[in-house]
C-alpha cells in the first residue's frame, strides 16, 4: 500500500514540479508585452498582446486575411507583406514562399509571431472584409455530389461584393477536426441581392468542410463566414470573353452572368462548362434561357464521358478539347477560368495557344 | 587496449574523456543499439536538417540525461530503499521529464535566440518521442553513471553526440547517393538501412576497445 502511494506521489510530484516550471516559464518567456501593428503606413494601428501569431492578432482585431487551413501553415493563403519587425524567416514558412516573395518581405502570417512592433502592408480591400453571422435558408441538390446553399446574412445583414468574388465559410470543430477551418467558395448569386448569398459546394471525399456541409449542416443552422475576397471579376476591357469552368467552378459565372443580365452588360462571351457524365451536369436550362435572351452569350456545356446511347445533345469530349475545337485563334480575347488546378493549368495552355495574352487570363485556383 | 574501471575516489579528466569516447564511438547509441532509427531514416536526406536535428538531440540528451540521473539518484533510488517502490518507475519519470524539458527548452530558445529556435524549430518537438534519448537515460542508469552527475552528463552528451555523428554521416552519404543509380525497390529507406548496417559493422570493430564499468 505504502509502495503504491510512494510511487504515485513520486510521479505526481515530478509532473507537478515540471508543470509549475512550465507555467512560470510560459508567463515569463512567452509574454512579449503590448506590441503595435502598423498597417499600410499608419492607415490603421493596432495594439495587441505580443506572442500570438500575426494572423490571429489581425483576426482578433477584425481584419481578415484569407486563410483556408485554420492557421496550420499548409494553405499559404495568408501571405502578408511585413516591412519591419517580423524577425528571421521560419522553417515552416520557407517552403511556402518563392524567392521573389522572400525578397519582397512576404511572410506567412499564421506562422509568424508578433514579438515586437511590426509594420505590415495589406491590400486595401481587405479592410472591407468582415465576419458575418448567417443562416442557411435552403440546401438543394444540384447534382448527386454538388449542393447549392442559400444563406441569409444576419449580422451584419448586408454583404456588398463584386460578381466573381468569394467568401470563406467556417467549418466548426467536429469529430476528428479539432479546430475550425475556413474554405473559400465563390458567390454564385448576383450582387444585386446583398442580403442573401448562394454558394455551390461539391463534396470532396474526406474533405473537412465539404463533409460537414453534406453530412451535418441543416437548413436553419447558423454559420460563420468572412469576406468578400478576390480579384476575379469582369475586366474593364471590351475584349471578347472565353469562360471555362468545371464542377463547382460554375459558381462565379452563375453570379457574373446574372449580374450582366440584370445590368444589361452586353459583351460577347462564350461559356464552356465541362462535366464527366450527365449526372454531373447542372444549371443547363437556366444558362440556355439566358443564351436565348441575349445574342452576345453562347453556352457550351460538354460531357467528357456521356454514357453510350444517352440523349445528350451537347458537346462531347474534355472541355479543353471542346475549347480547342470551337474557339478561333486570334482576335482580341480574354480568358476567365474557374475549377480544379488541373483544369486551370490545361485551360491556360489551350487559350494561350489561341493567342490570348497571359495578362488577359484571369482565374481563381481552388485547391 | 584501454580498460578502466570507475574509481571510487572521484573522477579524473581522463576518465571523463574515456566515457565521452565510449559513448560516442564504441557504444554509439544508433549504430550499436539501433535506437532513434525513425528520425534517423526520415531526416537524413539533407545535410542541413540532419545537422539541425543532431544539434537538437545533443542538446536535449545532455540536459535530460543529467536531470534524469539526478532524479534517479536522489528520488527513485531512495524511494526504492525506503518504500520498496520498483525501480521500473524510471520509465515513467524519465519520459515525463523529457517531454517537459523539451517544452521548456522550446520556449527558452525562442526567447533567447530566434535564429537557433528556427534552426531547431520543427525538430525540437519531434525529439520528445526519439527513443535514443530515453535509451541514453536508461543505459546511463544501467551502467551506474547516475552515481556521479558529472559522469552522467558526459555520458549523455557523448550519446547525443554519437547519434548526431551517425545522422550527419548518413546525410553526407545520402547526398552523394542522389546522383547514383539505385534499383527501384531499394530506393529510400531500403538503401539507407543497408548503408546503416554497413556502418554499424564498422562500428562493431570498435567494440571492446573501451570497457565502461558497471
Amino acid at each position: 500500500m505504502i509502495t503504491v502511494l510512494a510511487a504515485t506521489l513520486l510521479v505526481a510530484g515530478v509532473s507537478a514540479v515540471l508543470a509549475a516550471i512550465l507555467l512560470v516559464a510560459e508567463r515569463r518567456l512567452v509574454a512579449y508585452g503590448t506590441c503595435t501593428i502598423d498597417i499600410n503606413q499608419g492607415a490603421r494601428t493596432l495594439e495587441v498582446e505580443g506572442g500570438g501569431t500575426l494572423l490571429a492578432s489581425l483576426m482578433a482585431n477584425r481584419i481578415f486575411i484569407p486563410s483556408a487551413c485554420g492557421g496550420r501553415g499548409t494553405c499559404a493563403y495568408c501571405k502578408v507583406k511585413v516591412l519591419e519587425g517580423a524577425g528571421p524567416l521560419g522553417p515552416t514558412e520557407e517552403p511556402l514562399l518563392s524567392k521573389e516573395e522572400v525578397a519582397a518581405n512576404v511572410r506567412i502570417s499564421c506562422q509568424c509571431k508578433v514579438r515586437q512592433n511590426v509594420r505590415i502592408e495589406i491590400p486595401e480591400h481587405l479592410f472591407s472584409v468582415k465576419e458575418y453571422r448567417a443562416r442557411v435558408e435552403t440546401i438543394s441538390d444540384l447534382t448527386h455530389d454538388i449542393k447549392l446553399l442559400r444563406i441569409r446574412l444576419l449580422d451584419p445583414d448586408t454583404l456588398e461584393f463584386v460578381a466573381g468574388q468569394y467568401v470563406q465559410l467556417q467549418a466548426p470543430a467536429y469529430g476528428d477536426n479539432p479546430d475550425p477551418v475556413y474554405r473559400a467558395y465563390s458567390m454564385a448569386s448576383p450582387p444585386s441581392d446583398s442580403h442573401v448569398i448562394e454558394l455551390i459546394i461539391r463534396l470532396v471525399p474526406g474533405g473537412i468542410c465539404t463533409t460537414w456541409v453534406f453530412e451535418m449542416l441543416k437548413e436553419g443552422d447558423e454559420v460563420l463566414l468572412n469576406g468578400p475576397y478576390g480579384d476575379f471579376r469582369l475586366s474593364d476591357s471590351q475584349r471578347e470573353m472565353i469562360w471555362i469552368a468545371g464542377g463547382s467552378g460554375m459558381a462565379p459565372f452563375w453570379s457574373i452572368i446574372r449580374h450582366m443580365d440584370e445590368k444589361g452588360i452586353a459583351r460577347k462571351c462564350t461559356y464552356f462548362f465541362g462535366a464527366n457524365k450527365k449526372r454531373d451536369m447542372f444549371l443547363v436550362d437556366e444558362f440556355r434561357a439566358i443564351e436565348k435572351k441575349h445574342d452576345w452569350f453562347t453556352f457550351v456545356p460538354a460531357l467528357s464521358d456521356p454514357a453510350a446511347g444517352s440523349d445528350w445533345d451537347g458537346e462531347r469530349g474534355l472541355i479543353t478539347e471542346v475549347v480547342d475545337r470551337r474557339v478561333e485563334a486570334g482576335g482580341e480575347k480574354e480568358g476567365y477560368l474557374c475549377g480544379s488546378p488541373g483544369l486551370i493549368n490545361a485551360a491556360i495552355k489551350i487559350i494561350k495557344a489561341k493567342g490570348v495574352p497571359e495578362n488577359c487570363i484571369y482565374y481563381d485556383k481552388f485547391e | 587496449m584501454i580498460a578502466q574501471t570507475a574509481g571510487a575516489e572521484g573522477t579524473s579528466l581522463g576518465y571523463l574523456m574515456l566515457i565521452l569516447l565510449s559513448a560516442t564511438f564504441t557504444d554509439n547509441i544508433l549504430l550499436t543499439r539501433f535506437l532513434g532509427m525513425c528520425s534517423f531514416l526520415s531526416i537524413s536526406q539533407q545535410l542541413k536538417s540532419a545537422v539541425g536535428l543532431g544539434v537538437a538531440v545533443v542538446f536535449v540528451t545532455t540536459i535530460t540525461g543529467a536531470l534524469n540521473a539526478a532524479l534517479y539518484k536522489y528520488a527513485i533510488v531512495p524511494a526504492n530503499e525506503h518504500f520498496g517502490v520498483p525501480l521500473g518507475l524510471q520509465f515513467i519519470v524519465f519520459i515525463v521529464v523529457i517531454a517537459g524539458v523539451v517544452q521548456l527548452l522550446e520556449m527558452l530558445i525562442e526567447r533567447v535566440s530566434l535564429s537557433l529556435y528556427y534552426a531547431l524549430g520543427i525538430f525540437l518537438p519531434l525529439i520528445t518521442v526519439n527513443c535514443a534519448i530515453l535509451g541514453a537515460c536508461l543505459f546511463l542508469v544501467n551502467l551506474g553513471f547516475h552515481r556521479n552527475l558529472l559522469e552522467a552528463t558526459m555520458f549523455s552528451f557523448g550519446s547525443g553526440f554519437g547519434w548526431m555523428l551517425a545522422i550527419v554521416a548518413m546525410a553526407g552519404i545520402r547526398s552523394k547517393l542522389k546522383n547514383q543509380y539505385i534499383p527501384l525497390g531499394l530506393q529510400g529507406p531500403g538503401i539507407t538501412l543497408i548503408i546503416t548496417g554497413i556502418i554499424a559493422l564498422a562500428f562493431i570493430g570498435f567494440s571492446g576497445m573501451v570497457q565502461l564499468a558497471k
